[in-house]
């Protein structure tokens, strides 16, 4: 994605690695989710031409009042997606090759060199994919294009050492400060997520901390106070506030996926207001969004 | 703003446009008693007749004086140029968008007196009597328009002459020039001792003119109660005396000199672009550096006067214009453009501190008139960028951005010297122009799609049936995209040696029964050279035709290239049919044109890598001709509202658009088209040659959300420094969610002042035809978030 304006310094492009070991429940980049490929599908942009259960050679696609898509047969092929004019059907994340990757980043080398931008390497968890990612990093560095590595902290501490040499900037996701919370919402332990955080505020200079803002999840005072401290003894001052929002409520729709916080609405201006002045007076950069 | 200026501006946006039959009276008396038989000297005298005799008026407060019309918003007619039906003016009074009221008295005087002496004689009749059947059988198609059908050859900009020299100056120039004449050996030298005439006798009309506003300062000083507003008058009295007959001795009278001027060029002929005061802040620096530190003026009197300014533009609104003029150019803007920054001729950073309390004023004032931008060097600091941004951000479209260094080698490449080229700047919308020094004449905009139509029906036009074009082949016999593209370009030599020839014609028509005496006397090299404005007097004559809808032409070709010849999952006869039926039943098809086909405008070089062919076809075709005044005739991509006309007359096309829908505008991408944000779009924008162009036009919308803060104006900053790094020419912005215009579609009345962005210039969103108010919420909305799925 080009002209990404809040992953980072400057005029960025984001690419997005798929897969991540996490599974939040208010996680606005769902199809970044699995390992695979994804079939995305929107009902509302369907003209019903019949155009995808035609080319469909698995038998995964017929027509029942609609296209319906049976994914144990599917092969995520990508021929339907291909076939469908109305870009109802998608499918979602390819195979690429680094030096493709590195050609499309190049793209705005231009627009990075004016405004001290660069690549922002997003997910998913990029840190799942540590071959790609340290090599493709490496090719950024060597040709002096910024990077930033978007990550949830939730990988083995060898790989963090391998890439960092090559990250410019980490933001580094801290999503709840207590472990049996973490567990609880998350589904995996926090502390080689923490252990990770330290090594980074050890060994590398720039990184700023996000915390997603999770009404009636991670908003509470406990919660705040904690991982305010524990970011205060790791010697870290760079938060960026994260509102929850509910936006990417129609691509778990498209990927017939369900919805966990329907109810849980976003925090208001005010809200984030005061809890950013609250931490900023102890000393920390806050930033709402970024 | 202060007391005076609020009142002297809200009266303004108060008052409805009307039209005024003053000057089409006094020109009628004219003609009907003079006996003089030379044309310029004729015109001359005309002038003068209008200028001596038309009303003058101080408004209440006023420091600067002067209105074309009687009072503000009074517009006259020019029935020497167009001759005006009664059913026009029924038209122009009753429109729903750009009206202007017209009274019985009016009415009455233009059918008793007007018509009867002008039916038949206007510049209009005539031009359409000159033109050939196929010129008018393709006009008619909609393949171009024609500038000079109801209005004179303008786009001028005033360089720096009036304020070192004044008119009377000028006029000791005319009478060496006159002195110097060698009858014996110059076959033309009585032609240019008439013409020197003419302008000596223009530059008095002016001052005359300047001169009755002196009397009737002194007249209302004399009755006036209050010992300030009396002041006042009398120094508007002092002021009007001494300009612009003398060089200005001060800021006020700068202003002043230059108002004067501006009435004198738009009441002489209603010039396209009305005329442009060109480097307000750089011409008027001297003068106000000097009366700052000798205390005569403060820099809120500055700011005073330069608002009492702007107001005299918004009450000036553009002639009324009727018929395919009106379509292609509907609006009340008459494209005065205030340029600031840039290039000093030396070289240097032309920014001073003026410059910013113009930008300052345009901000307060938030007026449609004058429009206003910023030419944007490399060596001006970005604190002249952002604080335009600041005003960008606003969301009413002004100032637009120009790249100053741009526009410098694109006028080098025409051939002016540096120190002219860095004189320059922008007139109209985006035309690169030699302030001062030059006509650059725009004669109308061309269809590129609708070309690409005819093409797709071998010469045929399929809204009507007939042939208008050549029969560039059967495109079904067509084995590969090559020979599409050689059709393309064969049809495309055949409209373009069409538009030349009328272009010739008109323009000697111009030369030889409308020359313009008094604008002659302000552009370098008339008086020198003895000449016409209208017939090559200027030091550089450029003539332009604009090319529209790039982006529509581009998406058509590419997806032919794509489905048709290379991929060939589409038969050109499907194709053809589906066009016919402007896709009715073709739903799929349509959809795989407009979704599954690549597009300009996303950084992708198989649909760039197309803009450039047509980008270089129509630049072939034009570039480096030769006009009739020993100028050359070059390109520029601008389309005001003519993308709404002309796609009002164009087909289903196979880049999926339906019929008659609005073409792109500009060099934008087809609305919806880019889905790869900004810097995609810069990047696609940027592969073409702006150098070799005489401006372009880009147009981009942003939801309010990206550009908030001073991070918003930072990236903003950052797309514009590299857009003009990579070589673009003009970047302009809306900054306004589609939400509040549709809102703004529904109700009208709540949201009458929301301002937008047009083409190159910003206008009412309520006064746009609903076609043209579509275009504008259908073009795409930047936005921070991925405007797709996320796909890598």
């Amino acid at each position: 994605m080009r002209f990404s304006l809040h992953d980072g310094p400057g005029l960025r492009t984001t690419v997005f690695l798929k897969g991540c070991p996490l599974r939040c429940p208010w996680c606005h980049n769902p199809e970044s989710q699995s390992y695979q490929s994804e079939a995305m599908y929107a009902s509302d942009r369907c003209i019903s031409c019949l155009a995808c259960c035609s080319v469909c050679e698995s038998g995964a696609l017929h027509w029942d009042h609609g296209p319906e898509r049976d994914p144990a047969r599917c092969t995520l092929c990508g021929a339907c997606s291909e076939a469908c004019p109305a870009e109802a059907r998608k499918l979602v994340g390819k195979q690429i090759p680094v030096r493709e990757l590195i050609k499309e980043i190049r793209r705005d080398i231009a627009f990075f060199d004016e405004s001290g931008g660069g690549v922002t390497f997003s997910g998913g968890e990029p840190l799942a994919q540590p071959q790609f990612l340290e090599a493709a990093l490496a090719v950024c560095k060597s040709e002096g294009i910024h990077t930033v590595v978007d990550t949830c902290g939730y990988a083995p501490s060898a790989v963090i050492r391998r890439i960092m040499p090559y990250v410019d900037e980490f933001l580094f996701d801290l999503k709840l400060a207590d472990d049996a919370r973490h567990r609880q919402v998350v589904g995996v332990s926090n502390a080689l997520i923490l252990e990770n955080l330290g090594i980074i505020a050890r060994e590398h200079a720039a990184v700023a901390v996000r915390i997603p803002v999770i009404p009636g999840i991670n908003d509470d005072e406990d919660n705040l106070e904690q991982s305010f401290r524990l970011l205060g003894e790791l010697g870290l001052s760079n938060v960026d506030l994260l509102p929850y929002h509910a936006s990417a409520m129609e691509k778990y729709r498209r990927l017939s996926l369900a919805y966990r916080l329907t109810d849980v609405k976003s925090p208001a201006a005010a809200r984030m207001q005061e809890i950013a002045a609250r931490f900023a007076c102890r000393g920390f950069q806050i930033r709402i969004g970024g | 703003m202060n007391e005076r200026v609020a009142r002297l501006r809200s009266e303004s946006l108060g008052v409805k446009p009307w039209l005024s039959i003053e000057r089409a009276a006094l020109i009628t008396d004219f003609y009907e008693q003079s006996t003089e038989t030379c044309v310029p000297v004729r015109r001359a005298l005309a002038f003068q007749h209008v200028m001596e005799h038309k009303s003058v008026i101080i408004g209440e407060g006023e420091l600067i004086v002067g209105e074309r019309g009687p009072s503000p918003k009074g517009t006259p007619s020019f029935p020497e140029l167009c001759c005006h039906t009664m059913e026009d003016l029924d038209i122009l009074d009753t429109r729903e968008k750009t009206s202007y009221s017209v009274s019985d008295e009016t009415r009455q005087i233009h059918k008793d007196r007007i018509i009867p002496y002008w039916r038949g004689r206007s510049m209009r009749d005539l031009l359409f009597r000159e033109m050939t059947q196929e010129w008018k059988a393709a006009y008619e198609t909609g393949i171009y328009t024609e500038f000079m059908e109801q209005r004179a050859p303008g786009h001028t900009v005033l360089g720096d002459v009036l304020y070192s020299k004044g008119l009377l100056g000028l006029k000791s120039d005319v009478e060496r020039s006159l002195a110097t004449l060698d009858f014996r050996n110059d076959p033309r030298a009585y032609e240019k001792q008439q013409e020197l005439k003419a302008m000596a006798i223009a530059a008095d009309a002016v001052i005359r003119y300047a001169e009755r506003h002196a009397e009737l300062a002194d007249e209302l000083a004399a009755r006036e109660k209050d010992m300030v507003r009396r002041e006042e008058l009398h120094t508007i009295s002092d002021v009007c005396r001494h300009v612009p007959g003398n060089p200005p001795r001060n800021f006020w009278e700068s202003l002043q000199a230059y108002w004067f001027v501006h009435l004198g060029v738009v009441t002489e002929l209603n010039t396209w672009d009305s005329f442009n005061p060109g480097r307000m802040d750089q011409n008027l620096f001297p003068f106000y550096v000097r009366d700052l530190k000798c205390g005569a003026l403060t820099r809120e009197r500055a700011r005073e006067l330069l608002q009492c300014f702007w107001v005299k533009f918004n009450n000036q609104p553009a002639p009324p214009k009727v018929g395919v003029t009106a379509a292609e150019s509907g609006t009340y803007t008459d494209f005065a453009n205030i340029n600031t920054g840039g290039l000093k001729p030396d070289g240097s950073d032309g920014v001073n501190e003026l410059t910013y309390l113009i930008l300052e004023v345009i901000d307060e004032m938030r007026l449609l008139q004058p429009s206003s931008n910023l030419q944007l060097s490399m060596k001006n600091p970005n604190r002249f960028l952002k604080r335009g941004l600041e005003i960008v951000r606003k969301g009413w479209g002004q100032p637009s951005i120009f790249n100053a260094d741009m526009v410098v080698e694109e006028l080098l490449r025409q051939g002016k010297s540096l120190e002219d080229a860095r004189r320059g700047g922008i007139s109209g919308c985006v035309e690169s122009s030699a302030f001062g020094r030059e006509a650059c004449i725009l004669t109308g905009y061309f269809n590129l799609p609708k070309v690409l139509e005819i093409t797709l029906n071998n010469g045929v036009d399929p809204r009507t049936g007939k042939k208008i074009g050549a029969e560039t082949g059967d495109p079904r016999e067509f084995k590969t995209y090559d020979e599409m593209f050689a059709a393309f370009r064969r049809q495309l030599h055949h409209f373009v040696e069409i538009k030349i020839r009328g272009n010739n014609v008109i323009e000697r028509l111009y030369a030889d029964y409308m020359p313009a005496p008094f604008l002659s006397l302000l552009i370098e090299d008339c008086i020198a050279n003895g000449k016409d404005y209208n017939d090559g007097g200027p030091r550089y004559n450029t003539t332009y035709i604009m090319g529209v809808a790039p982006g529509t032409c581009t998406d058509s070709l590419a997806a032919i290239k794509y489905h048709v010849f290379d991929h060939q999952s589409v038969t050109m006869d499907d194709l053809l049919q589906a066009l016919q039926d402007d896709f009715q039943g073709w739903e799929a098809l349509r959809l795989r044109l407009w979704n599954k086909t690549p597009k300009y405008g996303n950084d992708n070089d198989y649909a760039d890598d197309i803009l450039q062919s047509v980008f270089t076809a129509y630049y072939d075709e034009i570039n480096g001709r030769p006009n009739t005044k020993g100028g050359f005739y070059r390109v520029n991509y601008l389309s005001t509202t003519c993308h709404v006309y002309f796609g009002s007359v164009t087909g289903a096309t196979p880049d999926g658009r339906n019929a008659w829908e609005p073409h792109s505008d500009g060099i934008s991408p087809v609305q919806g088209a880019d889905r790869y944000g900004p810097t995609a779009v810069l990047q696609s924008a940027a592969k073409m040659d702006h150098a070799r162009t005489g401006g372009t036009l880009l147009n981009q919308k942003f939801t309010p959300a990206v550009v908030e803060g001073q991070e918003g104006i930072d990236h903003l900053t950052h797309l514009v420094r590299t857009y003009f790094k990579l070589g673009g020419h003009h970047i302009q912005f809306n900054v306004v969610n589609a939400a509040t215009l549709r809102e703004a579609q529904k109700h009208p009345e709540q949201h009458r002042d929301l301002i937008v962005r047009v083409a190159g210039y910003s206008d009412y969103f309520c006064d746009l035809t609903k076609a043209l108010q579509d275009e504008i919420i259908a073009r795409t909305e930047q936005t921070a978030i991925a405007p797709a799925l996320v796909e890598a």
